[in-house]
């Protein structure tokens, strides 16, 4: 006989598995089992079929598929016996969950034994149904449930109750229903009941806001007296647990009060008493009587002030925080992040210890605590406590690392006083950690940098100094440094603007430019880094001019490199040195300051309220050099590097990158003068240097189109005029030349068309309508990632005297539009424009690009009685919407 | 509510799952894995609670075994360390003297057990008397 037939006993096949010495040993005896249950299964065997499901369950804890069972746990229920039902229900709810269609089949058998005289099996029906019940089950079965709520066994209440968590968890419909039997359980005296009820309370009140209504008035008092009884009670044996009496009911009771007293003041004023009590009287030598305490401050801090709680909460954290078991210094790190909304002060106070928490071993405490560290800091504090925190980051472990650093820079970036202290800490962190430092993050340094004129000769010194102790690991810092040497180097070798805080530190010009040499030919230096230091080189052989020929040499040794971009760059800097030495210090003359407004201001995703010109000679270097392609756009991005481009950093950026691009910071330009050059998003830039309007956010193969057709040299003036250029552009006459994009280096520097400063999105604000009496204005944003939606922001103002009332605007677009109203801020509109109205319209176009917006509208108002009715079509959006 | 409940031996063998919400075969599998290995390289002295997912995993070691709950971001994880207190205390009374062994061959029975005290994912019931009552009676 087969030793693995199915007349294997359960403890047997354990025993079998045990003994398996390897996984293949394993496989194969549990392969055998299957067989061998399939089998049974096959010949509908009945006397081992609940010792098959139980052998499946087993072989299911160890993973593999048992699929076929499901079944046989089908047939078992409906056995008439009680061991063949449990088995068969808890072979249900394991090998089963309540996506499976199986799981409908079993609805008529639980029906039955929900009805069932014995009570246990009424039971082991409602355990079923409260695990794995779906949808449809509990909409067929509520009804039984909410009978077994007042069945006369406790058992079957309490099990009923939990199952009608579930019931209106999966269908909140359905809670009306339980509202009344579970505020009945609430009154009951068993504990399971009670614990239960209020459980089922609970969730109700989360569900249906008419059950909470329902309870706070009719069963908060009553609560009350229950925790109050409960929490004076004398010691029972059945439900003490360290010498408290059923926890688990007093954690319920003050997270149904919590609930009923969250936002109600009435309601709060009556747990004030009872909390108090809790929360002094309570043992806090053994976790039950934390668990409670924490249940309670929770409480106290969600439900309305009351001074006197909080202050008892706060002190109770306090305690916590300074405990010495992990778990509770957890949990209170936690109740404190939620605490500083409350009373800042108060977890000032303990800033301290959390500041310790940071360097703590437990990985879960250190994350919390650098939250919470976060989340404190303020102006008056940032000093130290950033201090702390970079000193921190030298211990710390790699994971930690990168959310530490990210930290650490937000903070830098968000409070810093003043702009010596932030390059400071900045470069310590570069020091540190650079490589977990985020682009944005070095970008921005850069742009303060820049900003910080006075500083520039102490920062270009600092850095060259990290430089020789540090470059090996950090290949932010060695970009920082990099730049600023490019940008700076004069500085650096004169000593200029020494501040009084510094050490005196002699560089020569050929120091200087070891400096790039390294970062260059350094093996960990990646692309970017390596053109960087192509560019800075540049600039540094215009600088010094004495290095002049070593730089060149530099310079061609990557002639031959095998990345396009190196290559390109050396041949064309090579061609800058060696043959058009007249123009090479306007090249790379000084940057202009980047804004920082601006470039803030698009970090935070918002359209910078300023907008900068800033002239684009195209760079179109003479003797029929490439053009820069395109599509690797990182390359182009030397430029970028110089320009600390705009935040985030997706690929379209780059694009920005590349625009930002101006070698021809161009002081030549007549009637410019160093505007300041705001980075900007994407295509718009690089429009904007060959003067071609430009959808905004476009993907960089149109890059490439425009790239192309501007060698052609045209560029439509129609789309100038369309374009949106906000205030501060003109300086220049619009479009020289029909704009002649192309600006050859050699014939100097023609103004360039305004660049219209396009950061994603922004459009001139345009009349939409005027007549004598209505004037509507439309002013446009678009959200960066979606271009072809249009949000519009449109103004009425009354032109007459006459108040204008019921005021209704319609608009219809052609079919390749979509368009969304969103309701009016109001109906009336006060007369001689006092007031206006403002209404958000969507329009969502899906030939963007291709054809432009246009609307037609009505508006119906009454005036004097009168109703009126205007009419009228926009055609004046501007393009590229 | 209590998602999950899961002991795992500290080879990383499963000897118990309990899912109170819908999981599939291979969720289930992938769950166990990433969460034993979260689980079992946690040292001794830290903390008995893990951030997963966007969720809690309270544990705690008894002997071999661990035994781990998943708990949503609202819910008190100590009172939930009572909760697996409770049930081992329940487990012990029952089997007098539990041991690893003893739920690896009767697995169904401490199944069972978990039914009369847990069910969708809340507690049912405090007192370990009438728990171990209505055991012996079924």
């Amino acid at each position: 006989m087969n030793p693995f037939s199915s007349g294997t006993r359960l403890r047997d096949m354990i025993r079998a598995i045990r003994a398996c010495k390897t996984a293949a040993e394993e496989r194969a005896v549990v392969r055998k089992e299957c067989a061998a249950i399939r089998a049974s299964i096959n010949e509908n065997d009945h006397d081992y079929r609940h010792r098959n499901i139980a052998k499946l369950m087993f072989i299911h804890m160890l993973g593999y598929p048992t699929h076929f069972g499901q079944m046989e746990c089908l047939k078992l229920i409906a056995s008439a016996e009680f061991p063949e039902k449990r088995i068969g229900y808890l072979g249900l709810m394991l090998l089963l969950d309540e996506r499976q269609e199986v799981l409908m089949l079993v609805t008529n058998s639980l029906k039955q034994d929900l009805n069932h005289a014995n009570q246990y099996i009424v039971g082991l029906a409602l355990c079923a149904l409260g695990n794995i019940c779906s949808a449809e089950m509990a909409r067929d079965l509520a009804p039984e449930v909410e009978r077994l709520l007042q069945f006369r066994d406790p058992n079957t209440r309490k099990k009923a109750a939990l199952c009608a968590i579930r019931i209106i968890k999966k269908v909140p419909d359905l809670a009306e229903n339980f509202i009344n039997p579970a505020a009945v359980l609430l009154k009951e005296k068993h504990h399971g009941v009670l614990i239960t009820g209020v459980q089922l309370c609970t969730d109700l009140c989360k569900v249906s806001a008419e059950a909470l209504e329902y309870c706070r008035k009719k069963c908060t008092e009553g609560l009350v007296r229950t925790l109050k009884d409960v929490a004076n009670s004398p010691y029972t044996p059945e439900y003490d647990i360290a010498g408290i009496t059923d926890p688990f009911l007093h954690i319920r009771l003050l997270r149904l009060l919590r609930v009923l007293g969250q936002g109600d003041a009435d309601a709060s004023d009556l747990m004030n008493d009872i909390l108090a009590q809790v929360a002094t009287k309570t043992e806090t030598t053994k976790n039950a009587g934390n668990a409670i305490l924490y249940e309670c401050v929770e409480t106290i801090m969600s439900i309305e002030d009351n001074g006197g709680l909080r202050v008892l909460a706060i002190n109770i954290l306090g305690r916590f925080l300074s405990n010495r078991d992990n778990n509770i210094r957890y949990v209170a790190l936690n109740m404190l992040m939620k605490a500083i909304t409350v009373d800042t002060q108060a977890v000032q106070r303990h800033r301290a210890t959390i500041l310790e928490c940071v360097k703590d071993s437990d990985a879960s405490i250190r994350k919390r605590a650098l939250e919470l560290v976060y989340l404190l800091i303020n102006e008056s504090n940032v000093k130290p406590l950033t201090k702390e925190l970079i000193e921190y980051l030298e211990r710390s472990d790699q994971e930690f690392k990168g959310d530490l650093t990210a930290k650490i820079c937000s903070i830098i970036a968000k409070f810093s006083p003043e702009k010596i202290w932030y390059i400071d800490q900045m470069l310590k962190v570069l020091s540190e950690a650079g490589n977990f430092v985020k682009d944005e993050a070095w970008h921005a340094l850069i742009v303060v940098i820049s900003n910080a004129s006075d500083l520039h000769g102490y920062t270009v010194r600092a850095l060259y100094r990290a430089f020789q102790t540090s470059a090996e690991q950090q290949e932010t810092l060695v970009r920082v440094a990099v730049w600023c040497m490019g940008e700076y180097g004069d500085l650096l070798v004169k000593n200029v603007g020494m501040l009084d805080i510094e050490d005196p530190i002699t560089v020569t010009e050929s120091d200087a430019v070891d400096v790039l040499e390294v970062a260059i030919k350094h093996h960990t230096s990646d692309l970017t880094t390596k053109a960087m230091s192509l560019i800075a080189l540049l600039k540094l052989s215009s600088r010094f001019p004495s290095s002049s020929e070593r730089i060149q040499d530099i310079i061609t040794q990557n002639r031959g490199s095998l990345v396009l971009e190196l290559q390109q760059r050396s041949i064309e800097f090579n061609s800058v040195i060696e043959k058009h030495q007249n123009i090479r210090s306007a090249l790379v003359e000084r940057m202009p300051v980047l804004d920082e407004a601006t470039f803030i201001g698009r970090r935070a995703g918002s359209t910078p309220a300023t907008v900068s010109t800033s002239n684009g000679a195209s760079l179109n270097l003479p003797n029929g050099v490439t053009k820069p392609p395109a599509a690797p756009l990182v390359d182009l991005l030397d430029l970028s590097s110089d320009d600390a481009p705009a935040p985030s950093s997706s690929g379209a950026d780059f694009l920005q990158d590349l625009l930002g691009v101006d070698l021809s910071a161009a002081s030549k330009q007549p009637g410019i003068s160093g505007t300041n050059q705001a980075p900007r998003t994407g295509t718009d830039v690089l429009l904007d240097l060959l003067s071609i309007e430009t959808p905004p956010a476009q993907s960089s193969s149109s890059i490439t189109d425009i790239l192309s057709s501007s060698q052609v040299n045209k560029s439509p003036d129609a789309s100038l005029e369309g374009l949106s250029s906000p205030s501060a552009l003109s300086t220049q006459a619009a479009t020289p030349a029909g704009a002649a994009p192309m600006m050859d280096l050699l014939d100097g520097f023609v103004p360039n068309s305004p660049i219209p400063e396009d950061n994603g999105p922004v459009y001139p604000s345009i009349v939409a309508f005027e007549s004598s009496s209505l004037r509507i204005m439309f002013n446009f944003s678009k959200s960066r990632g979606n271009p072809q939606t249009t949000s519009i922001q449109a103004t009425f103002t009354n032109l007459s005297l006459n108040v204008y009332t019921d005021f209704i605007f319609q608009a219809a677009v052609p079919k390749f539009l979509q368009l969304h109203l969103d309701p009016a801020s109001s109906n009336t509109l006060p007369a001689s424009g006092n007031g206006s109205i403002t209404q958000n319209l969507r329009v969502t176009n899906s030939q963007h690009g291709k054809k432009s917006l246009v609307m037609r509208m009505r508006i119906a108002y009454k005036s004097n009685d009168e109703d009126i009715l205007e009419e009228g079509q926009i055609n004046n959006f501007p393009r590229g919407l | 509510m209590i998602h999950f409940v899961l002991l795992i031996s500290r080879q990383g063998k499963v000897r118990l799952t309990k899912w109170y919400s819908p999981y599939s075969q291979k969720e289930r599998t992938k769950v166990i894995r990433e969460l034993s290995g979260v689980i079992l390289t946690r040292g001794p002295k830290l903390c008995n609670f893990v951030e997963w997912k966007g969720y809690k995993v309270v544990y705690k070691r008894y002997a071999s075994l661990y035994f781990c709950m998943c708990i949503d971001q609202e819910d008190n994880e100590l009172e939930v360390l009572e909760i697996i207190h409770h049930y081992v205390e329940i487990l012990d009374r029952y089997f007098g003297s539990v041991c690893e062994l003893d739920l690896i061959f009767n697995f169904h029975k401490a199944y069972y057990i978990l039914d009369e005290l847990l069910i969708a994912g809340e507690l049912q019931e405090p007192s370990k008397k009438t728990v171990a009552r209505l055991i012996s009676a079924q």
